[in-house]
C-alpha cells in the first residue's frame, strides 16, 4: 500500500443514454478493478430481468435504476492506474436528477463529458457543460461515444468536436482533449483502437493520467473558518479546517468580521505523533490563541495582512435546484464555509437558459435547473473571497425550507454601488472626499485612506460631520477647488450649493472637498483666497501644490489613527 | 499531506459538523474495524474526549470475543456506552432460522430504531463505506431518515462542497457517515499507521480469520494466515473476493442490502 499515491476525483457527465455508466463500467472491468462476483452478479441480474448484459449495472445498484436502465443517483467508485488512484463519479443524465448530478460533480476536480456520436450534442450535454464551468472544473475531456454507430467516421467526429468546442469556449471551459470511443466495444478505452487509426491521441485510460492535479492551496492567503470552539478541559480550542494557506505557532492572526487581532499560542493534538508547529490547507486542526476573545463558528481566521472580503452584498452566479422558484423578497438561508446567515435576493440580474446561453429578459425568478446571475444581500456581514481567487471560500449554497436548493459562486461585489460621496443640487455636484478616513497602518507601514460609505447628499440631507478620524463643526463650507462651487452646511445639513462668487462671507470655516481647513479667518482672507483660486484655475496644474501649501491646513479637523491591519473594508450596498 | 492524512482530515471535519449541529448525537459502534477506526477519529477530532455516547445494537448472536473486547475498550477509551437489544423480538423467538433478512430487520434495524426513538437522536454516526456494496455507494455523508428510519433513496438531497443537510423536520434523523469515502485498504493502512487495537477475530487462527464481522450464525471466515495488520494488507492486495462475501444476509437477494437499508438498516 503506497499511501503517498495521489487520488484524483473525476466525474463523468453528459446527456441521458449517451453512455456514462457504460464508460465507467468498462474502465472498471478492463482495469480489473471489480471484485470477483461483481460481473457474475450483474449477469445474473440481467438474466433475471430478461435484459442483455449492461456494464452500467455495475454502477446503477438500485433496483429501480436497473429496471428502468437509468442512473438516478450519483455513485463513487475507486480504481487505480500505475500512476495514481481514482475516484470515478457517475452522474445521472436525466434533467430531473440534475441535483444528483451536481452532488456528484461538486466533489470532482476533473470531468469526462460524454456525447453520443449518433445523437450528437443534446440539451444535457450543454447544461452539464455549463454546470462544470460554474463548479470551477476546468480540466475536462470530451468523449465522443458510440463511434461504432457512425462507422468510426472521423468526419462526423470532427463535426461534433467543432460544435461542442464553440459552446464550451463561450463558457470558458476548454476541453483538453476530444477522444472518440466505443465504450461498449471497448474501443479507445484502455488501448488505442485499430478501428480509428486516424485518431492519434491517447485512449481514455492513458489520457486521464495526464490530468494534472491542482496544487498550491498551501501558498494562498490563510483562510481558517472557525468550525467550533471546544472547552472539554482547561484548553479553549478553536477547531476547524484550513481552507487555504499555512499557519504557524506564534503567527499574528486577524479574526473577521469581528476584527480582532491575536496570536496563535499553540497547535493542539491528541496523540503525540501529531504534534506540529505548522498547519496548512486541507487539515482539520485545533489551535489556542493568546487573547481569549469570544469566538464563534463562522468567523474567519486569516493573517492580518491578507484578510478576506467582508460584506453583506455581493454578486453571484448560481444554479437553482429547488422545487419552488428562486424569487426576490423571500428569506433564504445562505451557507458559506462554516457561516450561516439569512439572506434575500436583492436583484435578479440575469437568468440564463443553460442550453442555449440565451438570457431570459427581465426574468423575475429562476426556475428549477436555471442558471442565474443575482445580487444577494445577507442580514449581517459575512466573510468570503471571490471564487476566482479562492474556490473554497468563494462558493455557497442556499437553503429553502429544509433543503439545499441552490449553489453558487461569488463573482464580485455589487458594482451598482456608487463609488464616491457627492453633494447634489440639480445639475451642480461636488465630490465629497471630506468623509474619508485616514489611518496609519502598522502592517503596511504607511498612511492609508479608507473611503467613507458612498452617499449622495441632496439639499436638506444630514451629513456625517463627525467620523472616526475627522470632526467638522455644525456650520461650515466645502469648497470645490476644481469648479469653484461651494457646499454650504448649516446645522450639519446641506443647505445649498452656490458658486463661490455669489457667496457672502460669514464666519463659518471653509474646508476643501478633501476635508482640509482653508486658512480663511476674515473677509479679507476670503477675498484673497477667491482671487488666488481664480488665478489657479487659469494657470497650470503644477501650481496646485504651492497653492495648497499656502492655504490648506489638512490636520485642523482631522487626525490620523493607528490601525494594526486594514481589512478590505467594503462598502455597503447603497439602497 | 498524504492520502491517509486527507481521509482523516475529512472524517474529522464531518464528525465536528455532526457534533456542532445535532444536540442529540450518538455513534454506532459495531466493535468491527470500521467503527473502531471511527472511535479513534472521534478521539482525535475532540482532542482525547468523546462528547457523545456510543451505541451497540446487540443481537445477542454476536461472537463472544466481540463483547469482551467492547467492554474492555469502552473502559480504556472512557466512553459512554449504550447497549440495546430488541428483547421483545428475542422473546418472540426471533433468530436467523426465521430467515436471515427477517432476522436482520428485527434484531438490527428495529433494534436501532428503538434506540433512536428512546433517546430521541437527531444524528446517528455510522461507519459505512461506499466501497462495501451498491446501495452504500450511493449514500450521502449526511443522509436523512424519516421518523420510521426509512431512507427515501430515489430522492436524496443535494450535497455539495461539504455543506451537509442539517435542516429537517422534527422526528426525522440524520445518518452521518464520516468514513464513507474510505475503502477497505485505507482502513487497514490507517489501523497500521495509528496502531489501533482491534478485536483479534480479524487475525488468523488455525488458517482462518474473519474479514468482516457480524453475527456468529451469518458471518463466515476466510482462509488466511495473516496474523498482523501488515500481513492482512498484503493479503488484501492479492484478493479478488469481495469484503462482504462472508456476510450471508447480503447474498439472500440481488437487492438484499438495498431492501434492508431502505427500512433503516445501517
Amino acid at each position: 500500500m503506497d499511501i503517498a499515491r495521489e487520488v484524483l476525483n473525476i466525474v463523468v457527465v453528459g446527456h441521458v443514454d449517451h453512455g456514462k455508466s457504460t464508460v465507467i463500467g468498462r474502465l472498471l472491468y478492463d482495469t480489473k478493478s471489480l471484485p470477483e462476483g461483481a460481473i457474475d452478479r450483474v449477469k445474473r441480474i440481467a438474466k433475471e430481468k430478461g435484459k442483455p448484459f449492461e456494464y452500467a449495472y455495475l454502477l446503477d445498484a438500485f433496483e429501480e435504476e436497473q429496471k428502468q436502465g437509468i442512473t438516478i443517483d450519483t455513485t463513487q467508485l475507486q480504481f487505480r492506474t500505475d500512476k495514481r488512484d481514482y475516484v470515478i463519479i457517475d452522474a445521472p443524465g436525466h434533467k430531473e436528477f440534475l441535483k444528483n448530478m451536481i452532488s456528484g460533480a461538486a466533489s470532482a476536480e476533473a470531468a469526462l463529458l460524454i456525447i453520443d456520436a449518433n445523437e450528437g450534442i443534446q440539451e444535457q450535454s450543454k447544461r452539464h457543460g455549463y454546470i462544470l464551468s460554474l463548479l470551477g472544473i476546468q480540466k475536462a475531456y470530451v468523449l465522443v461515444n458510440k463511434m461504432d454507430l457512425i462507422q468510426y467516421s472521423e468526419e462526423k467526429f470532427n463535426a461534433i468536436k467543432q460544435e461542442m468546442n464553440e459552446f464550451l469556449t463561450s463558457l470558458h471551459v476548454y476541453p483538453l482533449k476530444y477522444i472518440p470511443v466505443s465504450a461498449f466495444h471497448g474501443e479507445n478505452i484502455t488501448a488505442s483502437s485499430d478501428k480509428m487509426p486516424w485518431y492519434k491521441g491517447e485512449p481514455v485510460l492513458k489520457a486521464i493520467d495526464l490530468f494534472e492535479k491542482d496544487k498550491g492551496l498551501e501558498g494562498k492567503p490563510l483562510r481558517f473558518p472557525i468550525q467550533d470552539v471546544y472547552k472539554f478541559d482547561s484548553r479553549r480550542i478553536i477547531a476547524g479546517r484550513i481552507e487555504a494557506g499555512t499557519l504557524r505557532t506564534g503567527d499574528e492572526i486577524l479574526i473577521s468580521p469581528s476584527n480582532k487581532v491575536t496570536k496563535v499560542k499553540s497547535i493542539e493534538y491528541w496523540v503525540e505523533k501529531d504534534k506540529v508547529d505548522q498547519i496548512s490547507a486541507g487539515m482539520s486542526v485545533g489551535i489556542t490563541v493568546e487573547d481569549e476573545f469570544f469566538n464563534q463558528r463562522g468567523e474567519f481566521i486569516s493573517h492580518t495582512y491578507d484578510a478576506p472580503i467582508t460584506s453583506d452584498t455581493f454578486k453571484v452566479s448560481l444554479f437553482w435546484m429547488g422545487k419552488n422558484d428562486l424569487v426576490k423578497n423571500k428569506e433564504y438561508k445562505l451557507k458559506l464555509a462554516t457561516q450561516e446567515v439569512e439572506c434575500e435576493i436583492y436583484a435578479i440580474n440575469k437568468v440564463i437558459d443553460a442550453t442555449t446561453l440565451e438570457n431570459l429578459e427581465n426574468a423575475s425568478q429562476a426556475k428549477t435547473n436555471d442558471v442565474a446571475e443575482v445580487t444577494i444581500k445577507t442580514k449581517r456581514e459575512i466573510c468570503f473571497d471571490e471564487f476566482r481567487n479562492n474556490q473554497n471560500t468563494g462558493r455557497f449554497v442556499i437553503v429553502d425550507g429544509y433543503d439545499v436548493c441552490g449553489g453558487g459562486i461569488v463573482t464580485g461585489l455589487a458594482q451598482e454601488r456608487q463609488s464616491v460621496s457627492k453633494f447634489l443640487k440639480q445639475d451642480d455636484e461636488i465630490t465629497a472626499k471630506c468623509f474619508d478616513e485616514y489611518y496609519y497602518v502598522f502592517t503596511e507601514g504607511g498612511i492609508k485612506k479608507i473611503e467613507g460609505v458612498p452617499h449622495s447628499f441632496s439639499l436638506g440631507d444630514v451629513i456625517p460631520s463627525t467620523g472616526v478620524t475627522y470632526e467638522y463643526p455644525a456650520d461650515f463650507n466645502v469648497v470645490d477647488i476644481r469648479t469653484g462651487l461651494i457646499a454650504i452646511i448649516r446645522k450639519s445639513k446641506l443647505q445649498d450649493i452656490i458658486s463661490m462668487k455669489l457667496l457672502t462671507y460669514e464666519q463659518s470655516p471653509f474646508i476643501d472637498s478633501q476635508g482640509a481647513f482653508i486658512k480663511i479667518h476674515s473677509e479679507e482672507d476670503f477675498n484673497n483666497f477667491a482671487a488666488d483660486l481664480e488665478k489657479l484655475q487659469q494657470s497650470e496644474i503644477s501650481r496646485t501644490a504651492a497653492f495648497a501649501n499656502q492655504w490648506f491646513d489638512f490636520m485642523k479637523f482631522r487626525q490620523i489613527r493607528y490601525l494594526t491591519a486594514t481589512k478590505s473594508l467594503e462598502i455597503e450596498y447603497q439602497i | 499531506m498524504d492520502h491517509l492524512d486527507r481521509l482523516e482530515a475529512q472524517s474529522i471535519f464531518i464528525l465536528r459538523e455532526a457534533y456542532k449541529k445535532f444536540g442529540k448525537l450518538g455513534m454506532l459502534w459495531s466493535i468491527g474495524k470500521d467503527s473502531t477506526v471511527m472511535l479513534w477519529l472521534a478521539k482525535k477530532a475532540f482532542f482525547g474526549h468523546c462528547p457523545f455516547p456510543f451505541i451497540h445494537v446487540d443481537t445477542t448472536h454476536k461472537i463472544p470475543e466481540m463483547i469482551a473486547f467492547r467492554d474492555r475498550m469502552a473502559k480504556e477509551y472512557n466512553i459512554e456506552l449504550i447497549v440495546h437489544t430488541n428483547q421483545e423480538a428475542l422473546d418472540a423467538g426471533m433468530g436467523p432460522d426465521k430467515g436471515r433478512l427477517v432476522c436482520c430487520k428485527a434484531l438490527k434495524t428495529d433494534g436501532l430504531q428503538q434506540v433512536v426513538t428512546k433517546y430521541e437522536f437527531e444524528g446517528l454516526i455510522l461507519g459505512i463505506r461506499r466501497d462495501e456494496e451498491g446501495s452504500r455507494s450511493k449514500e450521502r455523508v449526511f443522509s436523512e431518515r424519516n421518523k420510521d428510519s426509512e431512507w427515501d433513496y430515489t430522492n436524496q438531497a443535494p450535497e455539495l462542497w461539504d455543506q451537509f443537510k442539517t435542516d429537517f423536520p422534527k422526528g426525522n434523523h440524520i445518518r452521518v457517515h464520516p468514513i464513507l469515502h474510505w475503502n477497505e485498504m485505507d482502513i487497514w493502512a490507517y489501523i497500521e499507521r495509528e496502531k489501533i487495537e482491534l478485536v483479534d477475530l480479524y487475525f488468523a487462527k488455525n488458517g482462518k480469520r474473519y474479514r468482516s464481522l457480524g453475527c456468529a450464525p451469518c458471518t463466515g471466515q476466510i482462509d488466511s494466515n495473516a496474523v498482523t495488520v501488515a500481513q492482512i494488507i498484503e493479503e488484501l492486495k492479492n484478493t479478488k473476493v469481495g469484503e462482504r462475501a462472508g456476510r450471508a444476509q447480503d447474498q439472500e437477494d440481488s437487492y438484499a442490502m438495498q431492501k434492508l437499508r431502505k427500512d433503516g438498516y445501517m
